[in-house]
């Protein structure tokens, strides 16, 4: 649009200079530039779809590829000609994936829905007792100790699962649920964006509401988070998709068959003694796992979106 | 305005997350840094009333030890190879995203899906990819798996990327293909955020101007985009350092091809693997290493990016 009123501009203004002595000659190359731009402007357009495409099919291939392995049957995924879109229509490999006795889905998934879902409340609940502290009550100290736990999120993760381990293992809670929910209940990032969001709200709200006698914890419930709940369904999600996909920690402390959690039971099932993988039963497990993310990104891709760009961390 | 009621309260809704990160976080720190100056220290022997000297015998063991050298190099490696690709492909698929109106919602939704998957289930799809299925006879296979098939096309030979004998670059090829494609969304996302909020007159002045496109992106986009990238390429070394999990998705736990297990091990598999033997001190001295290592990483880049970032 722009480049077609500086065109004009520029046209008229040669036409005034020019006066009427403006020859055809003139006018045929200033319609030639013009077109040329056009056609430029078409070539650039297309190449721009063209590179958006091929990067687009190379980020989807991978979910492809899982898709139509997974309806395969074993022969037909050794093809030396490999197929496109599987022959013959196999859903025995979903089957065998929940009669599978060694991976046992169904106790993965529920354990790992329970653990998201009890970890993902407390955790809410802490978080915002704390932002609203740290963004609405006065105290001596706070700003150090803001400062503080804000430091303690440079430092790698690892460096405390050392110690956390030996905690653990002498507590006794080793093989529990207690163990997979209560060491990473506080977040510090999740302080951090919700203090920011509380801080936002006017502060004549909250002596507003002093003055009436309304208790904090009202106020908390009645005001801020419903203003804050755009951060609270990120924090939510985030804090799901975490469990999801936890896998170091889980391994280390809860590897047993009554507490595993999906990500360890997947990894490790599907390859007989033998080093023999059935891969169509193996990305059907791999289908399943990822389905519920997907749903999830479906529906709350804004929430993901938002609380990713501010956090740049998986989980 | 600081009443006593206020503090008292304060203190209470703070106090089960302090109570928390003093158990899980404060007393971890202080623990890492009293264990990695232990020489030789194990919990099992400290438990069993076993004494340890101080000094800093594990640093020096850690760092004169030839398999921790190793998981050094790979994580670097990893770091080196697989930042710069993203962020240019990534920077690459934000301007041409940028740049484009149909579709662009759609497009912006595909590119940002690989973020929303998880990192073990989703290499296993990649080592399919990469793998072949062994036939009857030794060297010889049914299927050579699908990249080679695609590579085939091109007239390029079946590679062993990732079976029994595969060779150590074939391995960092295929977790490097990975890690950039998980890598993507998050900077797409971050890049593109960036991009939209530049102030459209600086273009239509370079356009009056007649400054080439070249000019304009490097002139006017990267700089204005500049502390987009220098966060983006900040937060890729801290997780390019603590790579681990990309590589359990491809090679299981074991963090190699069968036959050559370990080989691919990076500085958070070692700590995990010390741990796993009960050798705190030693893994306590790599954890510090490594958060040595992110600091300067992270100084280095802040230093640079505020020379260049313009904000």
């Amino acid at each position: 649009m722009s480049e077609k009123m500086i065109n004009a501009e520029v046209a008229s203004e040669t036409e005034v200079k020019a006066d009427s002595a403006l020859t055809a000659m003139e006018q045929k190359d200033m319609q030639q530039v013009n077109a040329k731009d056009k056609v430029m402007k078409i070539v650039v357009q297309v190449l721009l779809y063209l590179f958006l495409g091929v990067m687009a099919l190379i980020v989807l291939f991978p979910f492809y590829f899982m898709l139509i392995s997974s309806l395969k049957t074993m022969d037909e995924y050794s093809l030396s000609v490999p197929t496109l879109f599987p022959e013959f229509i196999d859903w025995n490999n979903y089957v065998e994936v929940f009669q599978n006795e060694d991976l046992q889905l169904g106790r993965l998934f529920g354990n790992t829905m329970y653990v998201g879902i009890v970890s993902t409340l407390l955790s809410l609940v802490i978080t915002v007792l704390s932002a609203f502290a740290f963004a609405r009550l006065e105290f001596k100290g706070k700003n150090v100790l803001f400062a503080a736990m804000l430091g303690t999120m440079m430092i790698p993760g690892e460096l405390f699962t050392i110690t956390n381990y030996i905690t653990v293992s002498q507590l006794g809670w080793k093989n529990t649920y207690t163990v997979l929910i209560v060491p990473f209940l506080v977040s510090v990032f999740y302080i951090y964006l919700l203090r920011q969001n509380f801080m936002q709200i006017p502060n004549e709200l909250y002596l507003a509401a002093k003055v009436d006698g309304t208790s904090d914890l009202k106020y908390l419930w009645k005001v801020m988070i419903p203003l804050a709940l755009p951060s609270l369904i990120s924090i939510t999600i985030l804090k799901m998709m975490g469990a999801w996909n936890s896998y170091m920690w889980p391994n280390l402390v809860a590897n047993d068959a009554a507490h595993r959690l999906i990500t360890n039971g997947l990894r490790n099932a599907f390859t007989d003694a033998a080093g023999f993988t059935d891969i169509p039963v193996q990305m059907a497990a791999v289908a399943l796992v990822s389905l519920p993310l997907f749903l999830v990104f479906v529906f709350l891709r804004k929430y993901i979106m938002k609380g990713v760009s501010r956090s740049g961390i998986k989980g | 305005m600081v009443d006593n009621k206020q503090s008292w309260k304060a203190w209470l809704y703070l106090s089960p997350a302090i109570v928390l990160l003093l158990v899980f976080t404060a007393w971890p720190i202080v623990n890492t840094v009293l264990m990695s100056l232990l020489e030789g220290y194990n919990n099992l022997g400290a438990v069993g009333g076993q004494t340890f000297n101080f000094g800093i015998g594990n640093f020096t063991y850690v760092l004169q030890y030839k398999y921790f050298l190793q998981c050094l190099a790979n994580t670097c490696l990893l770091c080196v190879i697989t930042v710069p690709i993203s962020t240019i492909l990534a920077l690459l698929i934000a301007v041409c995203l940028n740049a484009i109106k149909p579709l662009q919602r759609l497009l912006q939704t595909i590119f940002f899906l690989p973020y929303v998957t998880n990192s073990i289930a989703i290499g296993m799809v990649f080592a399919a990819m990469f793998t072949m299925i062994p036939g009857a006879m030794p060297g010889v296979y049914d299927s050579v798996g699908i990249i080679n098939n695609v590579l085939g096309v091109f007239g390029i030979d079946p590679i062993n990327w990732a079976n029994t004998g595969s060779g150590y670059w074939e391995n960092i090829a295929v977790v490097s293909v990975y890690i950039v494609w998980n890598a993507l969304p998050f900077k797409i996302l971050v890049l593109l955020g960036g991009l939209q909020g530049i102030n459209k007159q600086y273009y239509d002045a370079a356009k009056v101007d007649g400054t080439s496109r070249t000019r304009t992106f490097l002139r006017i986009t990267v700089p204005l985009l500049s502390p987009m990238l220098a966060y983006v390429v900040i937060t890729s070394f801290i997780g390019g350092f603590k790579e681990y999990s990309s590589i359990v998705g491809i090679f299981g736990a074991d963090m190699g091809p069968s036959g050559n297990p370990r080989v691919l091990n990076t500085m958070v598999g070692f700590i995990y693997d010390a741990l796993a033997t009960e050798a705190q001190g030693r893994a306590s001295a790599a954890a510090l290493i490594l958060f040595g290592i992110i600091f300067i990483v992270t100084l280095i880049n802040l230093y640079v990016s505020k020379k260049k970032t313009h904000y």
